[in-house]
């Protein structure tokens, strides 16, 4: 039988604030444990929260970016459970009036088209803290750094009907996030983290099938494999006559698979009611119209205008929009060569191609967009030929700070475009090679590529490519 | 005799140099050791109370003087003091000692007053006569076979026995009124929101609020006039600007509405102690003020719209004493869940334990609607009855409780009895509305108390009345007699 996945995610993104949701103390990534933790992160008797006004204008900027409706009036809720490292027993979080309720995104597949997801809501809530189980010998340590850090759970719709589908769209998440400085988006640091519903019937079916919740995934990779091995897991149950359970599951990247972790049977209460330590949050339309002017253009936004301003291939812009640091590069570069093609070309190839093999630390470009700029005008100008900009570009790619142009003078490096320095050059090597001019002459024109090459060398790359070109051509028919 | 003048007087006695702070405080601290058997005090600050006067007087001499410099204030042990501690009165608590202090301890510090002691409360605030403490029940100084009321029952006694100069207390569902009326005092309740409750360790959040207990309605308004006002750690503190109280206090009744509520007076009601009330009343009318009875239709509802609403908030803000953090762990624990449910079995009592059960039965799935949702809705409809009657009268006056002190174990196997004990007082909680407590008389020589219910933010209104129906009588004087626990043996 040919069966179709259902999958729903639910992303919970760390938001960007120098202090807790509801306390003052730091969210700095890997302190010692239990130093970021105040009297309300660890629920000490008498403790209240208060919001860290902090907050709203990321949930508010994240909800205007998906076209969602920003609450007027938001409630926070408790979430009672008990567990070791939820300090009060409860979390708070929003059930019934998240801030930011509906929206979508539209997200692109391998094929090239692009597929809409529908968001349920946005919520703002506390994160929990970490139980730390291997370094103790008999007991369990609990460390509350993390507990109070603030939290944006975005829910969307089952829209999703395959892995690949639900990477696609995690990732958008996570570039929007980032784009609009709402969340770090540093993965490895638990900024961003999934849950996913999956189910699967029968194609054509209309009834759900049963899901399960995939808790907790923290890579794409994971999420992939995690969803992937869920649907084989489902197929398989339900192919040899079996029913799926309605169930809590956990991804063991170690061993790729899934894990029961509890059954609805077993699910917990947890009694949600509005918390009555905190009043309701109410945003205004100014408010709101003050978020929307300091947004920043959205990826998708941004790709459209490079293809309009600057000529560029769609893959080109989106691969430049992707990451807003990159296109910031991008634009200032192209802002002191006023070539966009050729800006784009060099960004997408040779600067993210260098970014990529040297792993530096993520988007640290070390040569600056005004010496990229600079090294691009060299070329339009034709001061120097490409093969020489990218040897100065790995130069500069390790020592940053020299000026270009004396740069090239001193080392001689100035493309050679003077057909009477280039013709003796040229009826040398010819000379020396008597047996491919033959050949070419007979019509092996791919030979061409030899003798510029040759020319090349002796000059030490500095030739101008295509002139040698026209002069071999010129001296050969 | 010093320890049963008003704080006004003894400031007074303090300028004039007419005694010491320190030997005001080691005449309080020498009633407190004779009349131990009242069991009003989980600590007693002996030590730290002594150089705090003698630092006092100090300052006194020196021409610093604050509002409250060198008067001896004791705490109900639900606020949290920094390097003392902070119970609650309970066994889950018996060894905490909070990092921090509350802000109603910072304040009423800062004003120069001196902490003599934490006082005792039932277990969390949950009870009505001080009976379900950890550490004890209190005995009313009136008739020590008697409850002093709860839960701020030992800050009652405290006050009543001439044990300190003030004390505070906190009023969930009268636990300021019902025991100072029992006890013969004057207790005031805020408008929720108008004292911070940061510090103050939660029972029910919504309806949580921390008053003075006083002798007098004019050292109410003057700690009121210190503890009020907005707090950024609180966030349903109240902004506004906090009024001087004191000048309030003048203000003449000529002129004055008084509602009276029917529903006040209905079955339940001791006979005596309504006798009494209708005395004040006529006090009230010949200060010049009119009577009007008033309509709350709703306010039948109010107990068990209360049972509701306050246990379902205490189920969830007690849900951190769970043995991980701080305070009681149980015994060998044989996992986490033993742990969770052994430590929490064993260190709450079981009034505290009967609330939590019934807080998160009312909140589970497919019962959240038909109660805890109910609940609030009666309770919108309590606030329109009262938003409705001040309309027509500037504020209500009835009983503070259906009878004076009960008997010590009179009613602990009881519990509609008992909490039928909250059944004046509770209306004003769910409203949000300030409300007093003051003695008008006695009922089988037990103090009789009544109630005044002000509107929101209208704290200066009654404690004007009180005033002046204080300065008209004597029943505020009155002091009980009482044997030292040594002629007790």
């Amino acid at each position: 039988m040919k069966w179709e996945p259902i999958i729903g995610l639910e992303i919970h993104v760390q938001l960007q604030t120098k202090s807790k949701i509801f306390s003052g103390a730091s969210t700095v990534f890997g302190a010692e444990p239990n130093t970021q933790a105040s009297s309300i992160d660890l629920g000490l008797p008498g403790v209240l929260p208060v919001v860290n006004a902090e907050v709203y204008p990321r949930a508010v900027a994240f909800g205007l970016s998906i076209g969602a409706e920003i609450s007027r009036v938001s409630v926070f809720d408790r979430k009672n459970y008990f567990y070791p490292d939820l300090p009060k027993g409860y979390q708070i979080t929003q059930m019934d009036k998240p801030i930011v309720v509906g929206g979508s995104v539209q997200i692109s597949l391998e094929n090239g088209i692009s597929k809409e997801i529908q968001i349920t809501r946005a919520h703002l809530e506390e994160d929990a803290g970490k139980s730390v189980h291997d370094e103790f010998a008999s007991s369990t340590g609990i460390d509350l750094n993390r507990a109070g850090v603030p939290l944006l759970e975005i829910v969307s719709e089952p829209d999703m009907r395959s892995a690949k589908e639900a990477v696609a769209y995690a990732r958008y998440i996570h570039q929007l996030v980032t784009y609009l400085g709402v969340s770090d988006g540093n993965m490895s640091e638990g900024s961003l983290r999934c849950d996913a519903n999956v189910s699967i019937r029968p194609i054509g079916a209309t009834k759900m099938g049963t899901r399960t919740e995939i808790k907790n995934v923290n890579s794409f990779r994971f999420l992939e494999n995690a969803i992937n091995f869920e649907i084989s897991r489902q197929k398989a149950v339900l192919e040899s006559g079996g029913h799926i359970t309605q169930e809590t599951r956990l991804y063991d990247p170690t061993r790729d698979e899934t894990r029961s972790m509890r059954s609805k049977e077993t699910a917990m209460d947890y009694r949600y009611f509005p918390e009555p330590d905190l009043l309701p949050i109410s945003i205004d339309d100014e408010y709101i119209a003050d978020i929307r002017k300091k947004m920043p253009e959205l990826p998708r936004e941004k790709a459209e205008r490079f293809v309009n301003n600057y000529q560029l291939t769609k893959a080109d812009a989106d691969t430049l929009a992707f990451d807003p640091i990159i296109a910031d590069y991008f634009e200032a570069t192209v802002n002191i060569c006023q070539d966009g093609k050729l800006a784009a070309n060099w960004v997408r190839v040779e600067i993210l191609g260098r970014l990529n093999k040297d792993t530096l630390e993520e988007k640290i470009i070390p040569v600056p967009s005004t010496e990229l700029g600079k090294l691009l005008n060299r070329i339009k100008d034709q001061t120097i030929n490409g093969k020489i900009a990218k040897e100065i570009l790995d130069t500069l790619w390790s020592s940053p700070t020299f000026n270009l142009d004396e740069y090239i003078k001193d080392h001689e490096l100035e493309q050679l475009s003077n057909s009477n320095a280039l013709e003796p050059l040229i009826e040398e090597v010819l000379k020396q090679n008597p047996k491919q001019a033959e050949q070419f002459r007979q019509g092996k024109t791919k030979l061409i590529g030899f003798f510029v090459g040759q020319v090349m060398k002796e000059t030490s790359g500095k030739a101008n490519p295509q002139q040698v070109n026209e002069l071999v051509l010129k001296k050969l028919s | 005799m010093m320890h049963n003048e008003s704080i006004t007087e003894q400031l007074h006695s303090l300028t004039i140099g007419k005694y010491s702070s320190k030997e005001l405080t080691e005449n309080y601290i020498h009633r407190i050791k004779q009349l131990k058997h009242l069991n009003c005090f989980i600590s007693v600050l002996e030590e730290s109370a002594l150089q705090t006067a003698a630092d006092a007087d100090q300052a006194r001499y020196k021409g610093k003087v604050g509002p409250l410099t060198g008067i001896p204030i004791a705490h109900k042990d639900i606020f949290c003091t920094k390097n003392i501690a902070t119970t609650a009165g309970s066994q889950m608590l018996h060894n905490y000692i909070a990092p921090f202090d509350a802000t109603v301890v910072i304040k009423i510090a800062a004003a120069g007053a001196i902490t003599i002691g934490k006082t005792n409360m039932d277990e969390f605030a949950m009870g009505s006569s001080n009976e379900t403490s950890y550490y004890g029940a209190v005995q009313n100084p009136w008739d020590t076979d008697r409850v002093p009321g709860g839960s701020s029952g030992g800050s009652a006694a405290a006050v009543a026995a001439g044990l300190c100069s003030a004390a505070t207390g906190t009023d969930t569902g009268g636990s300021i009124r019902q025991p100072s009326a029992h006890c013969g005092i004057t207790g005031l309740k805020p408008t929720y929101g108008r004292i911070s409750r940061w510090g103050m360790i939660a029972f029910a959040s919504s309806l949580d609020q921390a008053g003075p207990m006083t002798r007098t309605a004019e050292d109410a308004a003057l700690l009121l006039a210190l503890m009020a006002g907005g707090d950024p750690k609180d966030s349903t503190c109240i902004r506004d600007d906090v009024p001087n109280y004191l000048e309030y206090l003048n203000t003449t009744l000529e002129g004055a509405r008084i509602g009276v509520c029917d529903d006040f007076f209905a079955d339940g009601l001791e006979a005596k102690s309504e006798e009494v009330i209708q005395d004040a009343l006529k006090i009230f009318e010949q200060l010049g003020a009119t009577t009007k009875s008033v309509k709350l239709p709703h306010i039948k509802y109010s107990v068990p719209a209360y049972y509701v609403i306050a246990p379902a908030e205490a189920s969830t803000n007690l849900s951190r004493y769970d043995g991980v953090r701080f305070g009681y762990r149980c015994k060998d624990p044989e996992n986490l869940n033993d742990m969770f449910k052994r430590s929490r079995s064993e260190g709450f009592g079981d009034e505290v334990k009967r609330r939590i059960m019934t807080g998160a039965f009312t909140l589970s799935t497919g019962y959240y609607d038909a109660y805890y949702r109910k609940a609030q809705q009666i309770r919108r409809l309590i606030k329109n009855d009262f938003h409705q009657a001040f309309n027509e009268v500037d504020f209500l006056i009835g009983p503070t409780a259906p009878q004076p002190a009960f008997m010590l174990g009179e009613k602990t196997e009881s519990h509609i009895d008992m909490y039928l004990q909250d059944i004046y007082t509770i209306a004003a909680n769910l409203a949000g509305l300030p409300a007093m407590s003051i003695p008008i008389g006695f009922s089988s020589k037990l103090p009789v108390g009544l109630q005044l219910i002000g509107n929101y933010l209208a704290e200066g209104t009654i404690l004007s009345a009180a005033h002046q129906y204080q300065k008209r009588t004597d029943w505020h004087k009155c002091f009980p007699m009482m044997t030292t626990s040594e002629s007790q043996r």
